[in-house]
Formats: structure tokens, sequence, C-alpha cells
């Protein structure tokens, strides 16, 4: 069974981001960055998938400028066996990505893909699902647990009352949440590997996808600052401001 | 053209965070039709014709619709989305999971977890963990959009009069099932729609500990939380993370123990009306939010808080 594991290059998720000052977007140039958390988790469990004998290979494929090769290199050096760049400079939103992501389906034909719940720089959460729905396939979000077995998988997902079980036929779409694993460390041989390995770049037009995009981002910026940084010295202060200043307890 | 909700509930009640998505549909302005689907959840529909502003419940009652599976949903939704210029479901785990793949079968984008309305086709959102709002304009003849709850007062639950419509269920996929359900019981209130909250982090130790916190929780009655860390570290179950990527929560007071402050935790908590932190590194991020601060051992501070509230 192959696997498809879609990565994304974002802000590195320490950056402090700043918005720009024409409110256009946030600053992205000479930042650091890195793969989207959620989809280094994707990584590591089609890597486990594999080496527990469910896998037999690991695709990797991203989207964005020439730089994305940064981020598919890692996960070579996660372990994937081969990667696909779709190379664009354009800006690719959700529908896009799925669209684009489809089109690589078509053409590899995986039993699973596994990817990040949401990239952790335009929050959308959406493109596992959407997806999904353009393969026909069932889905499986916010996974917290991934059994394979019998054309089928079991997958854990984290909701907002506790914890959920589905089941799914494959082919099928799962996305991670945070705890479904801790990703390895990247090791220097593993680098050192993953630089041999195959990395394949095509264009969004090779693949016959629409990348336009169909939100227009008016401006960005800011949110409204919060006032804190008061200090107070005892318990007893702190009932009396809470009763008296802020009255937020009776 | 209306606008249709899809509403949230468990067969016996309605989810509150429905009521904050049917307050961004006023916003937007025209008739409000409001979806169930469920089985059995005829006590729903009754008490969502009631909703302040709902002109229309239409119900799809059938045992397919038992549990809210996102194949099964989203194919009944894309069902009657053409009468619709906009489409709205809360941004939880439930509108996350199923509403992306009703707005791909449209051919549609979707617009995630809108904080405000600005016309019936412009709307704000948090990117970058709530670090910017994102002010942007959708050009689809059909807006499918989740609401993040705490950007909406919740409309009334009373004092509505909608008629009631059964519609015909859709055909199901059959790609999916529910094998199983652990869900946290709580007598205390949800975190979501709690006006008080206290949260535990890192600092707490053990899981055990946060006994102290639910103490503290039942004399104010408060919902508990928790960072990202705390429940990695196993403290606590997943349902109780507040942050970027868990639970957004805007309570009148929150209680930040022991929590450092990461920004990802900040992003689902600084819309808080108060917010208290008590932390014993005086550096704490979370100081930098917080309307009163208290450098303090969290073991001492909070059972003598606990004691004189």
């Amino acid at each position: 069974m192959k696997i498809l594991v879609p990565v994304k290059r974002v802000v590195d998720f320490n950056v402090k981001v700043r918005v720009k000052a024409d409110g256009s977007g946030v600053e992205t140039a000479n930042v650091k960055m890195s793969m989207n958390p959620f989809d280094e988790i994707a990584c590591e469990e089609a890597m486990r998938l594999k080496e527990a004998g469910v896998a037999t290979e690991v695709l990797v494929v991203s989207i964005g400028p020439a730089q994305c090769q940064e981020t598919l290199r890692t996960a070579l050096a996660i372990g994937a066996d081969r990667a696909i760049l779709v190379e664009t400079g354009a800006e690719v939103q959700p529908l896009a990505v799925a669209k684009i992501l489809k089109a690589i389906v078509g053409r590899e034909s995986p039993q699973l893909v596994i990817l990040g719940k949401q990239a952790i720089d335009d929050d959308s959460n959406q493109t596992g699902q959407m997806l999904a729905a353009l393969l026909g396939w069932p889905q499986a979000t916010f996974a917290s647990k991934v059994k394979i077995a019998d054309g089928s998988a079991e997958v854990t997902r984290e909701v907002d009352g506790g914890l959920e079980t589905i089941a799914i036929k494959l082919p099928a779409v799962v996305t991670t949440d945070l705890r479904l694993n801790e990703p390895r460390y990247v090791t220097l041989p593993n680098i050192m590997k993953a630089k041999k390995k195959t990395l394949d770049v095509v264009k969004p037009e090779d693949l016959g996808v629409d990348v336009a995009p169909r939100l227009r981002t008016l401006k960005v910026q800011e949110p409204p600052k919060r006032k804190g940084g008061a200090v107070v010295k005892s318990v007893d202060e702190l009932v009396a401001k809470l009763k008296n200043e802020a009255k937020a307890i009776p | 053209m209306s606008i249709l909700v899809v509403a949230e509930h468990d067969n016996a009640a309605l989810k509150s965070a429905t009521l904050n998505a049917v307050a961004a549909a006023q916003q937007i302005g025209g008739p409000i039709h409001l979806l169930i689907a469920g089985s059995n959840c005829s006590a729903v529909a009754q008490a969502a014709a009631k909703i302040a502003g709902v002109e229309k419940v239409r119900v799809a009652d059938a045992t397919q619709y038992a549990h809210p599976l996102a194949e099964v949903l989203a194919t009944l939704v894309v069902s009657l989305a053409p009468e619709y210029s906009h489409i709205l479901a809360a941004a939880t785990t439930t509108g996350k999971n199923f509403l992306p793949r009703v707005a791909a079968l449209l051919d549609v984008a979707q617009i995630s977890d809108i904080i405000a309305v600005q016309s019936p086709d412009t709307f704000v959102r948090p990117i970058y963990a709530g670090n910017a709002f994102a002010t942007v304009q959708s050009g689809d003849r059909i807006k499918v959009i989740t609401v993040r709850t705490t950007g909406f007062d919740a409309v009334k639950g009373e004092g509505g009069s909608a008629s009631i419509e059964n519609l015909q269920p859709a055909t199901d996929p059959g790609m999916s099932k529910l094998v199983s359900q652990e869900l946290t019981k709580s007598a205390r209130p949800e975190l979501t729609s709690a006006r008080v909250i206290v949260s535990g982090g890192r600092g707490m130790g053990n899981g055990e500990n946060f006994k102290i916190l639910e103490a503290l929780a039942d004399k104010l009655g408060a919902a508990v939380g928790a960072s990202r860390a705390a429940v990695d570290s196993g403290f606590v179950p997943n349902d109780y993370q507040v942050g970027q990527t868990g639970k957004v929560v805007a309570p009148e007071l929150y209680i930040a123990v022991g929590i450092s402050g990461a920004i990802q935790h900040l992003a689902g908590m600084k819309d808080s009306k108060v917010i208290v932190a008590i932390n014993k590194d005086a550096e704490a991020p979370i100081f930098q939010v917080a309307d009163y601060g208290l450098v303090a051992d969290l073991f001492q501070a909070v059972p003598e808080l606990t004691s004189k509230l």
C-alpha cells in the first residue's frame, strides 16, 4: 500500500509573526520557515505504518515555490521514499490545493492520504476534508490513533466532547491531531541519504488544475492589543480586585 | 436569498454554539433556516423552532443521522445548497469536520472561523494563531462559513416561532461508521460556554494535582481547562485543551494556573474579559496579557484563593 503525505512550508511555529505596514499580509521575508508541525506528525505516522509493514511506499508532495524543496528534503530525511514538488509562485488556497492533490492521487493511486489537520499559517482546517470530498473518499479528521486492517481504517478522533472512534473504508483521507505521535528527530545520516532520493518537479498546469484564488484578502491587521501586566501582591488583594474592580465574582 | 445554519445537537438538546452561528447569520441578513439532521430528534426540532430570528426549521430525522458523520451530513447539506446564498455552522470539531466537504462538493471556498461580518460577502478571520486578522471577500455564489463562537453573542433560545418542515433523508454513502465514543463526563459547565474557566498548565506537575483546580472551579461554578503542555503530559484528556488547535474560549473570567502562556495558548483565551494568572515564574509571558497577575506558588495560592471565595 502506498501512502501520500502532503506537506506545507510555513513560518516556523516559534516565530512571532509581524503584520506588514501596508496591511497586505504578514512578513515572511527573512523569517525562519519549517514544515507545518501537523504535517510532520503525518510523515511520522506514515513512516510508522511503513515500518509496521502496512505500507510499502511513502510519497510526499508539497505545493509552492522552489524553497519547498527544503521541506520535502526534511520529509525524505524522516524517511519518505520519494517526493514531488508542485511548483508555483501563486497563492494556492485550500480548494486549489485539494484539486492539485486529487490530480496527484490520480497519477499515483495511494490507498491512504495522511496530512495535517490544519496549517499554522492560515489556520483553515479544510484541505483534507476537501480532498476526501473531491475523491469521493471517506475521511477521518483530527486523528489521535490510526489502525489499518482488512481494507479499512479504525481511527480515534479528538472531538469537543472527548474521543470517538470511527471505521472508514480505504482508500481514505486521515488528518492528524497533536497526540497522534511524537515525530522522530532527523539524524545527519538520514539527511545525507535524503539528498539522494528522487524529487520530481511539476507545475499546476501540468496537472490541469486552475489555482486561481476564490477568496480575496482585502487587508491584514494586527489584532487589538490587550492591556495586561498588572500585578497583585497577595491572594487577598486578588480577591478584593476581582470583587470590587473587575466585578468578575460576586 | 436565505441562509442555512446547520445545527449541532446530540439528538436530545441543541448545543449552545448553534446560537452563536445564528447570531452571525443575523448579521449577514436574510431569512434564516436551521437544519437539524438527527435521529429521534424531535425534541431538538421543537427547541430550535423557539430560537429568536429563525424562520424555518428543516428536520431530517433518520438513523443515518444519529451521529454527524461527515460523508452522510455533507451529502444532505449539498442537496439543500441550491436554495441558499450562505451555509453556516459553528467552528466546533463537528462543523470543521463536515463543512469543508460541503464546500468542495459545491466547488466553492470555505471561509473558516469568522469573527466578524463586514458585509454579506466580506468577513474577518484570525490567521497565524490569532496574531493577525485577515479581512477576506468571497466571489463564490454560495458562501460556506464556519463561525468562531466567541466572535458573536448568542441569540436567545426563546421567543421565536419558526415553522417545522420534515425532509426526506439523502442517500447514505455508506463509507464510514461510528465504532465507539469516550466522552468526558463532567458535572461542570462546558468549556466553550462557561462563564468562568480555571485552566492548568505544566506547572500543575501531574493529573492528581488538578484536584486543587477542580475545587476552585466548583466554588466558582467554573469549567476546567488546560494548556497543550498539560494535555500532552497526560494530566488531563484532550478535550480540556484551550488554544489555537484546541478550544477557543472567551469567558467572563479566565484563571490561568501554572501556565507559561505560549502564543498557541494565548490564541485560545486572550479574548476573555478578565484574565488572572498565577505562576511562580515572574517572567512567564502569561503575565503580559493578565489583568491580575499573582507571582506565587500555585500549590499555596490556589487553595488559599478557594478558601477565601
